[in-house]
Parts: C-alpha cells; sequence; structure tokens
C-alpha cells in the first residue's frame, strides 16, 4: 500500500450523494487526492422503489441517483455496485443484530467498506473514506462501532473519516504524509450545522434531506413486515422477490402460513400483476378492484376469507355479497362473500 | 416532457453504427447505469456503446454518469417506450 514516487494518492469513498459522503469527499478533493466513489444498490432504497411505482407523467429527475448527481458535481467518477444476493443474505442475518427497526446499520457499513477494500485492491487505490461522523448515529457512529467496523473490514489504519478524523486515532494515509490531518475535520455529534456552513462554502446545495432517510429497513412499516417474514420463514429461503413485495400494499398475516397482499392503486395492481408468478390471485371482475396476491397455500375457508378481503377493498364494498374470482395458472375458483367487516381486519393487518 | 434537455447532440444515434448494444428494459436505475458500467468496462476508447432502457430516469442518471467518467453523452431518444441511449467510451476514466 505504497504508492509510486510521483503518482498521486488515490481514495475510494462510499458515496450515497448525501451531504456528508459529498462533503468528505471534497475535503480529499481539496488536498488534491483522487478520489473514486462507490455508489452501492441494495434494493432496499425507497427512491429506486418510486422508480418502479412511478406514473408516466412524473418528473425523472425527482428520482435521479444522488450518488450519481454527487459525482457529477464533484466531478469524480462514481461506480454503482449491485449489492445483490450477499446483502440480502445479510440484512437477513445480520451478526450485530438490528436497530430500532430492521436496520443492520453495523453490518451494512462493514459490507460495504469491505466492498470498497475488494475494490481497492481489484483497481488500486490506497485507502478507503467514509462520510462517517462521530457520534452522528447511535448505532454504527459511536467510537467503539467506528473502531470495530475498522477491524472486521480488514483495513485497519487505512479507514479515512475525514469529516470527524480530529476526534480519532491518525490513520496510516495521515501518519505516510497522504493526506495532512490538519485540513481534516473535527466534526462529531447530530448537529448539521458544520456541515450546512461547509455545504455553502463550498457551494453544495442540491442534495437530498435528511441522511438516513431513504432506506426501507430503516422504516417502521417495512420493519414490520420484514420481521413477520423473517419469523414466519426460514431466512435462508427467502428471495429477493419477496422482499421487493413487502414494500406494496396492503399486507395481511391471516394464517401461520399464509400472508396476503392487497394493492392500493392502480400503479400497485401494475406492479403486483408483474410478481403474480404461481401465486393465487383474486379480484372482482369488471369494477374498481385490488388484485391481492397470496403468499402460502390457503385452504378452502381461507379462500373466502381473502375473497372476503378482496371485496372489501374492491368499489362493491357496500354490496352484500360480491363475487370474486381467484386463480392460480390454469384454475380459476370464483367465490361469492360477504365484504370483511374492518374491525375483523385490523387483528390480521402487518 | 417536462423540459428535459437531451443536447449534447439530440444525435440520430443512428447515424453512427453502434459498437456495442445492451437491452435494460424491464429494468430499473440505477441496474442499467450497473450494465453500462460493466459493458464499458469491456470496451475500447472511441467505441460506442448504445443502451435501450425504458426506464426514464435514465435520462438523468447517464448523462451525470457520464459527466463523472468523462464519456461522452451523444444523446437519446424515443421509439415505441423504449429509449436508446448513445455513450461513446473516453480514453481516460478517472481524475
Amino acid at each position: 500500500m505504497t504508492p509510486d514516487p510521483g503518482r498521486r494518492i488515490r481514495a475510494i469513498g462510499l458515496i450515497s450523494g448525501g451531504l456528508d459522503s459529498t462533503l468528505a469527499a471534497r475535503v480529499l478533493l481539496e488536498q488534491g487526492i483522487d478520489v473514486v466513489g462507490l455508489h452501492f444498490s441494495t434494493g432496499f432504497c425507497m427512491n429506486d422503489h418510486r422508480r418502479a411505482l412511478a406514473r408516466p407523467d412524473e418528473d425523472p429527475r425527482r428520482m435521479r441517483n444522488e450518488g450519481l448527481r454527487a459525482g457529477a458535481d464533484l466531478g469524480i467518477p462514481i461506480e454503482v455496485l449491485d449489492a445483490g444476493e450477499a446483502y440480502l443474505r445479510m440484512v437477513l442475518k445480520p451478526k450485530h443484530g438490528y436497530g430500532r427497526f430492521a436496520n443492520p446499520c453495523i453490518d451494512c457499513r462493514i459490507f460495504m467498506i469491505h466492498g470498497a477494500a475488494d475494490y481497492m485492491r481489484e483497481h488500486g487505490g490506497d485507502f478507503v473514506f467514509t462520510g462517517e461522523v462521530l457520534g452522528q448515529r447511535p448505532m454504527s457512529q459511536h467510537m467503539q462501532a467506528l473502531r470495530m467496523i475498522e477491524r472486521e473490514c480488514g483495513i485497519e489504519g487505512f479507514l479515512l473519516r475525514p469529516l470527524s478524523a480530529q476526534h480519532l486515532p491518525e490513520s496510516e494515509p495521515e501518519k505516510r504524509g497522504w493526506v495532512d490531518r490538519e485540513r481534516l475535520l473535527g466534526i462529531s455529534g447530530r448537529s448539521r450545522k458544520e456541515q450546512m456552513a461547509l455545504s455553502e462554502r463550498w457551494g453544495l446545495s442540491d442534495f437530498p434531506q435528511p441522511s438516513g432517510g431513504c432506506c426501507f429497513l430503516a422504516d417502521e412499516n417495512f420493519a414490520r413486515r420484514f420481521h413477520d417474514k423473517r419469523t414466519h420463514d426460514a431466512p435462508e429461503s427467502i428471495r429477493k422477490e419477496e422482499m421487493i413485495l413487502l414494500k406494496v400494499g396492503r399486507h395481511f398475516r391471516i394464517a401461520p402460513g399464509v400472508k396476503i397482499i392487497v394493492a392500493r392503486d392502480a400503479s400497485e395492481n401494475e406492479f403486483l400483476a408483474r410478481y403474480e408468478g404461481a401465486r393465487w390471485r383474486f379480484e372482482v371482475l369488471d369494477c374498481g378492484s385490488p388484485i391481492t396476491l397470496v403468499e402460502g397455500e390457503p385452504d378452502d375457508e381461507t379462500r373466502r376469507l381473502i375473497a372476503s378481503i378482496t371485496a372489501r377493498y374492491s368499489d362493491r364494498r357496500a354490496e352484500p355479497l360480491v363475487e370474486v374470482t381467484a386463480r392460480r395458472g390454469p384454475l380459476e375458483e370464483r367465490l361469492t362473500v360477504p365484504p370483511v367487516a374492518d374491525a375483523a381486519l385490523e387483528a390480521w393487518r402487518l | 416532457m417536462h423540459g428535459l434537455d437531451l443536447s449534447p447532440g439530440a444525435v440520430s444515434p443512428d447515424t453512427e453504427r453502434a459498437d456495442r448494444v445492451i437491452d435494460t428494459t424491464g429494468l430499473y436505475c440505477p441496474v442499467p447505469i450497473v450494465r453500462t458500467g460493466e459493458a464499458i468496462r469491456g470496451m475500447r476508447t472511441g467505441e460506442r456503446l448504445e443502451i435501450l432502457s425504458d426506464d426514464r430516469v435514465i435520462l438523468i442518471d447517464l448523462p451525470a454518469w457520464c459527466r463523472a467518467h468523462g464519456h461522452l453523452y451523444e444523446g437519446a431518444r424515443e421509439e415505441d417506450g423504449v429509449w436508446r441511449l448513445r455513450v461513446v467510451k473516453a480514453e481516460r476514466t478517472a481524475r
């Protein structure tokens, strides 16, 4: 990890496109360091999901990738990496557990920093940096966690946090004179005043607000469905597609082995239809009706209940009896049922 | 169309042959960008890549990706709901 004389120092950083990672990159660029940004696509980004449900008339600028935007603004290359199956396995069984919701923040940091270290080894680089701020987040950004993350990633000494460096032990890039410690920052805590002042000084105004607000894993509603899923199914058997479906519709667990997803509008109907596959699909034909997808194997009685819930969310909810069509591949069944009472629904809702 | 500026170029991408074409229809950004990065890594400087996509967000993300990497974004045009976008690989892809 010693650069050739005359070669510019190259830093590999995690760039979400939020203010902190953008500032961290900018601090290093100010010191004449080459910066390459890595942006992980995890499958749990709310912005990515918004694209999948976007109306045709929606302005695509509102759904842009913030990592790419930050790279263009900073003039640094951004590699977008698919975190893929390995990330899903980590999320379902995080070594360091979950935060308040389904957020495995420590394991997530380790996963991404590991990825950055691998990238550095494969493509060349002298150290890794992140926009982490000491004390900003309770689970992953206290002193002990920052040190442990570095140790577990196997790049001890070669992980720089430019925004909080002056509060942290000297890193190898500082010791070796690649980076001037005096020009790194001493930010700590949850206040973002210093970051805002720096963004103003450097003319960085086009960034998303607030940080950490775009991850499904840190969302209370998603977390409830996520934990229900992993407690009813073996985590190793859960597929990416099932995680995608947790983001859409109303979810009801109506039996230990049966869960249903009821679309909330036309765009969710269209979305769910793409994932029908070998699942049962319920709907009321010839009127405004949600598509209901079923996970699991419902028996006769359970299928009547699913029909009744589907009827409740259709335009015929006020009628005493509604005919609901259930299909699964070549199978078709017509069930005439009363729409379920709202009070009963709450016992099953996730 | 949201006042999107598809220049430089708004070129007719058919006037020059693409050296490689990738079809990312059905995939949402940033996946088409991931595929673009993978494809362009295996190409030579000056070669032209054509990307097919039905996600309009690529009209924002691909020019940003090109600006960040120094590749030349030539423009895009739509045919039956599918965007055809063209990129010419630059000599240097990092600062």
